[in-house]
């Protein structure tokens, strides 16, 4: 009774913990943030003290502009500019910081605010390598000291600890690494790994970690089209062939029929010959589904059939889906791996 | 205030009264002793007499308050060809702004100030009269009278000299206050003698001319043109044909009739019976050319030349009924000053000997030095403006020394304003101060101290800002400044209104503990030095440029260009303070000054709006501003001081009619705007650039653009800057110096790279020895912030973000272009995955990565809704793409 409690309670207190101590990581350590690379403009740090004058009287000001690169997209740039000349002036004491992830921020500015601006540059860039990140891996999962039920926290940490050891384990964090070091994406693993931890299981395994590594890199568009109709398959790759005969340009819904009905006359055994607008009904949850693009935007009102669009899969997508797609017909596949209709 | 006068909509038709009561021949003035007004629809009409007091229409829908001392026609027979000559009264309103709290309490509604403001236009156009008004005087103690029920009277306690409320003298307000007097009433009055040429007497009796006539000169805030066109216009009832009689008037020597005789009366009227009747013709003529010469620079000449010249007329002459009005009141004078004068007072003492009322003495004043510069120099004019001490177009050098000496007048200022008074610590200050003797002093006022202290540099922009100021300096103020009346940063100039307001700080802040903290202090941005070192040249051209048009009370544009960071806004405002403090002693005419900055509003038009309330405290939309500051500039106010006007970052004024740049430009060309643009913008060729002509060719060409600082310069700025603290090797100043001038000349960029290495030098030294910055702070400093950080960042990132940039270039090589599309650089991507031994990342995993590396910059992208196909660039050079990843 007492652990189903703390694990209820431990479900929704896990995600917290996480969230607190990567703040506190942001504020203590410089050098590990969530974005990989944030660019932080510090203006007058530290110095309203030694400014003189009026400024003794009045509490030194300071403005955190997050997102700094959109401020220089305002009209003339008139509040960094004022910002900034009342920072270098000696009125309210005054200083602003501008966090943004753009490297190119200074060439966003105006050459009379770029002349304000004091020119400090912050560079929190993540630099560490992947044994810090093991570490930092295991800070997060770590349950502090003071929790409640002081028992499962030991019992949590051991695990936690001979997690790290685990040779998979390692292995799934190494890719992660690879593709990407920042902390949202470890996070967003942590996550899905966390929310498979019930009352009847405890503990993160290995096992987890490996099934949110996947569910985090899978390929969002390999899914759908798993769940597509055959129809709507063989839609995808007459544009497929579509795209490979004319390199990419875009095509209509006329030629996809073509190209279909073409392919259903030659080869198909298994395909029904659909009318007309079944197959459109078809095409257009293809749109629906974002798979396919249409080239002009919707005010342009042509012809259904005749709306130009692109095809958004790549070959290669495409053939992989057609290896784990359930019962595919084989001249459906066929048709696929032909180089022409 | 009061609006009860409004203007009258009306049509009023204006005639004299009776035929002209007598002609000045020369001028072809002919002189009336009334003005009938009839008001359309209207049947009875109004009679307006010399002595009256009168309404005149003004702007801003508040109609003028003045006395009527004279009327007359040009002769010119066209429609304002009616001119009347009056003495002036202010309205609370129009005292400026920033001065308004000099009069220490509330004004009545319905009060009014006698204006002693020399050199303003006195001379009026009559059809600008609207009407007669009650003007009683008051006791400077007495309680105004419960006057609601008496709208149309005013009263006057004290008088306005343009510096301070005053008293009025009561003499003279008993003769002129009260019920209009009419010229010919009781004060009639003669001179025991006819008029002498005082030259004669005087060339012999004083020896100590020049030193006078420098100080009269000095104090050249004459009447000049008021009392010329008085003495154009002789009004006067005398029915005698005038005779070649020269009447010299001396404006700022009124005498009431009647009154006791003093010292200098009794010396003038000595000097008096020296004259000679018979003075010389010749000189006559010439002074008479002087007086009715157009007043071309009337500001310029003192006082003591003015010169009215009237014809004699058997020896009387209607003048003193303007003097016993009290109308022709001057400037105040010192005591000192005015026992100066006595010799060239005039006795009145005699006024009422048995004269008939239309005769009247015929006053001659002439200044003895005058009359030396006559009879020595041919030409009259010429020799006045030489002997000017100030003269308009000063050598560098007398200006330069002039600065000097302000310099030196604020360091006399400090030790005094430094303990005692707390208000003044905001408009003087000490320039400099040792620290160490200041730390030293009593640890009682902490805050106070280094309020004063640390304030040092600060000195031309709190005096700039006086206006915003002076609200908080009331009397009754607490010495420590309280955090309610600091005003918000970004609107300072409008402290009457609740603004809301910083809290204090808790603690008070930390003076700077060793040299490096004092001497990043000191080179802040913010702290203004205490000259400015470089900009010499331009300074003395704005200064000149400023002091001319302020002098002359003209208008005028200047533009000033240079790349940021050059000084020019800070030039400015050191002029605009020499000047203030000039005018502060008496060397210039006020003036007023008042600073817009295009990237301080939102629109164009707000210009208007931010300019009009700065003059005149009113609010209202960008076009009714723009109506009524129209209405101002064109209607004559002789009142009014002179407006400099500057105005930063001038092409975002830019409209696509650019009305507000041509409104702003246009302005100074109007005759009675008595405006002075500054126009600052950073390029040079604005004006041909995006200007149309009729814009570019009212700013005119006088231009003048700063260039960027030399590394010598900017060595010398921080040198100066510095002033003796000694925080930096002269090689690394030198380096710093070099870099940014090959840069950009950024003044500003050169303080922040010196800030920056005196930090790291803080830093470094807490771990070992050596104080002074050293060339390798500096290297560090300009390090940090010159160097791109591209690299480092492909450096640290992960290895499928660099693995993306690499396919990105393999895809540019395979293509030939600097541009692929996202599909076919995956392609390349999954390739090298594979040479690399990584596993393949899909299609979802590679758009992150390049919309992670295109968020931060490293890849330029097109919006991600384009998927496959969106185009992919880099936006580092392949080169340091590859260099940064063979290193890593």
């Amino acid at each position: 009774m007492l652990r189903e409690r703390f694990c209820h309670q431990k479900i929704p207190g896990k995600p917290f913990g996480v969230e607190s101590q990567h703040k506190i990581f942001n504020i203590c350590s410089t050098h590990i943030r969530m974005e990989d690379d944030s660019n932080a403009n510090v203006l007058v740090p530290s110095h309203d003290k030694a400014i003189p004058g009026d400024r003794s009287s009045s509490r030194p000001v300071v403005f955190i502009l997050d997102e700094f690169d959109l401020f220089a997209h305002h009209k003339n740039q008139t509040l960094l500019y004022n910002l900034f000349d009342v920072s270098q002036s000696a009125q309210t004491p005054v200083a602003v910081i501008g966090l943004t992830c753009r490297l190119d921020v200074l060439e966003l500015l105006e050459k009379r605010v770029k002349s304000r601006f004091s020119h400090r540059q912050i560079h929190l860039l993540s630099s560490f390598r992947f044994k810090q990140y093991l570490e930092i891996f295991k800070m997060q999962l770590s349950l502090p000291e003071d929790f409640t039920d002081r028992r499962f926290a030991e019992e949590w940490n051991q695990n936690i600890k001979s997690l790290c050891e685990d040779r998979s384990v390692e292995d799934v964090l190494q890719k992660h690494f690879c593709s990407s070091k920042d902390f949202r994406s470890l996070h967003m693993l942590l996550m899905l790994a966390l929310s498979r931890v019930t009352v009847s299981h405890p503990a993160i395994k290995p096992t987890d970690l490996l099934e949110a590594s996947r569910l985090c890199t899978m390929d969002s568009k390999a899914n759908i089209l798993h769940g597509l109709s055959v129809l709507e398959l063989c839609l995808i790759i007459a544009m497929k062939h579509l795209s490979d005969i004319y390199d990419g340009e875009p095509f209509n819904f006329q030629m996809v029929h073509n190209e279909f009905q073409k392919f259903i006359q030659r080869k198909s055994h298994s395909v029904h010959n659909f009318e007309k607008p079944v197959v459109i009904k078809a095409f257009e949850h293809l749109h629906q589904l974002e798979l396919i693009k249409p080239m002009e935007g919707p005010s342009v009102r042509t012809q259904k059939e005749y709306q130009l669009v692109k095809l958004l899969l790549d070959n290669s997508q495409i053939m992989d889906a057609l290896q784990k797609y359930p019962q595919c017909p084989t001249d459906v596949k066929q048709w696929a791996t032909s180089a022409f209709g | 205030m009061s609006r009860y006068f409004t203007r009258l909509k009306k049509r009023r038709v204006y005639s004299w009264i009776g035929g002209p009561s007598f002609i000045d021949r020369k001028l072809k003035h002919m002189f009336y002793e009334g003005l009938c007004i009839k008001t359309d629809g209207n049947t009875n009409t109004g009679c307006i007499r010399p002595g009256h007091y009168i309404l005149i229409e003004g702007d801003e829908d508040r109609s003028y308050v003045a006395k009527l001392l004279k009327l007359y026609d040009d002769g010119t027979g066209t429609r304002s060809s009616k001119h009347a000559e009056v003495q002036w009264f202010v309205r609370f309103h129009e005292v400026p702004q920033n001065k308004r709290k000099r009069l220490g309490r509330d004004p009545h509604p319905n009060e009014v100030f006698l204006y002693e403001i020399p050199n303003c236009d006195s001379d009026i156009d009559a059809e600008t009269i609207i009407t007669t008004v009650q003007v009683q005087h008051l006791e400077e103690n007495s309680p105004f009278p419960a006057a609601q029920s008496q709208e149309n009277s005013l009263y006057v306690k004290l008088s306005w000299d343009g510096k301070s409320f005053s008293p009025v003298n009561l003499d003279l307000l008993l003769q002129s206050g009260g019920k209009p007097v009419l010229p010919a009433s009781s004060h009639t009055d003669s001179l025991p003698k006819p008029d002498l040429d005082v030259s004669r007497g005087l060339a012999v009796d004083s020896p100590s001319r020049p030193t006078r006539s420098a100080r009269q000169q000095h104090s050249s805030t004459s009447k000049y043109s008021q009392s010329k066109e008085l003495s154009d216009r002789q009004p006067s009832n005398v029915i005698s044909t005038p005779t070649a009689r020269k009447k010299l008037q001396l404006s700022n020597s009124v005498k009431p009739p009647g009154s006791k005789l003093t010292r200098d009366d009794v010396l003038a009227e000595l000097l008096d019976e020296d004259r000679a009747v018979s003075s010389l013709e010749a000189e006559v003529t010439r002074r008479r050319a002087l007086a009715s010469k157009p007043s071309s620079s009337p500001s310029k000449k003192p006082r003591d030349l003015c010169i009215s010249l009237s014809p004699i007329r058997g020896g009387q002459i209607t003048q003193d009924h303007q003097l016993a009005n009290g109308t022709q009141i001057g400037p105040r004078l010192q005591p000192e000053e005015l026992v100066k004068r006595t010799l060239k007072r005039e006795s009145r003492a005699e006024s009422t000997e048995g004269e008939t009322p239309s005769k009247r003495k015929d006053s001659i004043k002439i200044d003895a030095p005058l009359d030396i510069l006559i009879e020595d120099g041919g030409e009259v004019g010429g020799p006045v403006v030489a002997v000017t001490p100030r003269s308009r177009r000063k050598s560098a050098q007398v200006s330069s020394a002039r600065i000097q000496q302000q310099l030196n007048y604020l360091n006399r200022k400090q030790s005094t304003d430094f303990d005692v008074d707390d208000d003044e610590e905001d408009v003087f200050l000490p320039t400099k101060k040792d620290l160490k003797s200041s730390s030293e002093e009593e640890s009682e006022s902490v805050t106070g101290r280094r309020g004063s202290r640390s304030a040092v540099p600060r000195t031309p922009r709190s005096s700039r800002k006086a206006p915003s100021r002076t609200p908080a300096k009331t009397p009754n103020k607490t010495p420590r400044r309280t955090p309610s009346k600091t005003p918000v940063p970004r609107t300072p100039r409008t402290p009457r209104h609740a603004t809301p307001s910083i809290p204090s700080r808790t603690q008070p802040t930390r003076k700077p503990g060793n040299v490096l903290e004092e001497a990043r202090a000191r080179l802040h941005v913010s702290s203004v030095p205490e000259s400015l070192p470089c900009r010499e040249q331009e300074f003395q051209d704005i200064f000149n440029f400023v002091e001319s048009k302020v002098m002359d009370g003209t208008g005028g544009c200047m533009y000033i260009s240079g790349v940021p960071g050059t000084g020019k806004t800070a030039t400015v405002h050191e002029v605009i303070r020499c000047l203030h403090h000039a005018a502060e002693q008496d060397e210039l005419p006020s003036f007023c000054f008042i600073e817009i900055n295009g990237m301080k509003m939102t629109a164009p038009h707000q210009a208007y709006v931010q300019i009009l309330q700065m003059l005149t405290g009113q609010k209202a939309t960008a076009e009714h501003a723009a109506a009524l500051l129209e209405k101002r500039f064109s209607t004559p106010a002789p009142k009014r001081e002179t407006t400099v006007l500057l105005v930063d970052e001038l092409d975002l004024l830019w409209t696509r009619k650019q009305n507000v740049m041509y409104n702003l430009f246009d302005w100074p060309t109007r005759r009675q705007a008595k405006l002075v643009v500054l126009a600052i913008a950073n390029t040079m060729d604005l004006p041909e650039r995006i200007m149309i002509n009729r814009v570019a060719s009212r700013l005119g060409l006088t231009r003048m653009s700063f260039q960027p600082y030399s590394y010598k310069q900017l060595q010398q700025i921080i040198t100066s800057r510095l002033n003796r603290v000694r925080a930096f090797e002269d090689d690394a100043l030198q380096l710093v110096s070099r870099k940014v001038a090959a840069l950009s000349g950024d003044a500003r960029r050169c303080l922040d790279i010196c800030r920056r290495a005196t930090e790291i030098c803080e830093f470094s030294s807490q771990r070992s020895g050596s104080g002074l910055v050293a060339m390798s702070h500096v290297m560090e400093a300009l390090d940090e912030m010159f160097s791109s950080p591209y690299i480092t960042a492909i450096r640290c990132a992960s290895v499928q973000e660099q693995i993306f940039l690499k396919a990105v270039i393999a895809e540019f090589r395979r293509l030939g272009l600097e541009e692929a599309t996202f599909q076919q650089v995956f392609r390349q991507h999954l390739a090298l995955c594979r040479v690399e031994g990584l596993s393949p990342v899909c299609m979802s995993e590679g758009l992150t990565t390049c919309l992670r590396l295109g968020a931060c910059r490293l890849l330029l992208l097109e919006s991600s809704h384009r998927d496959l196909h969106l185009r992919v660039r880099l936006n580092v050079s392949q080169d340091d793409v590859l260099y940064a990843l063979k290193e890593g």
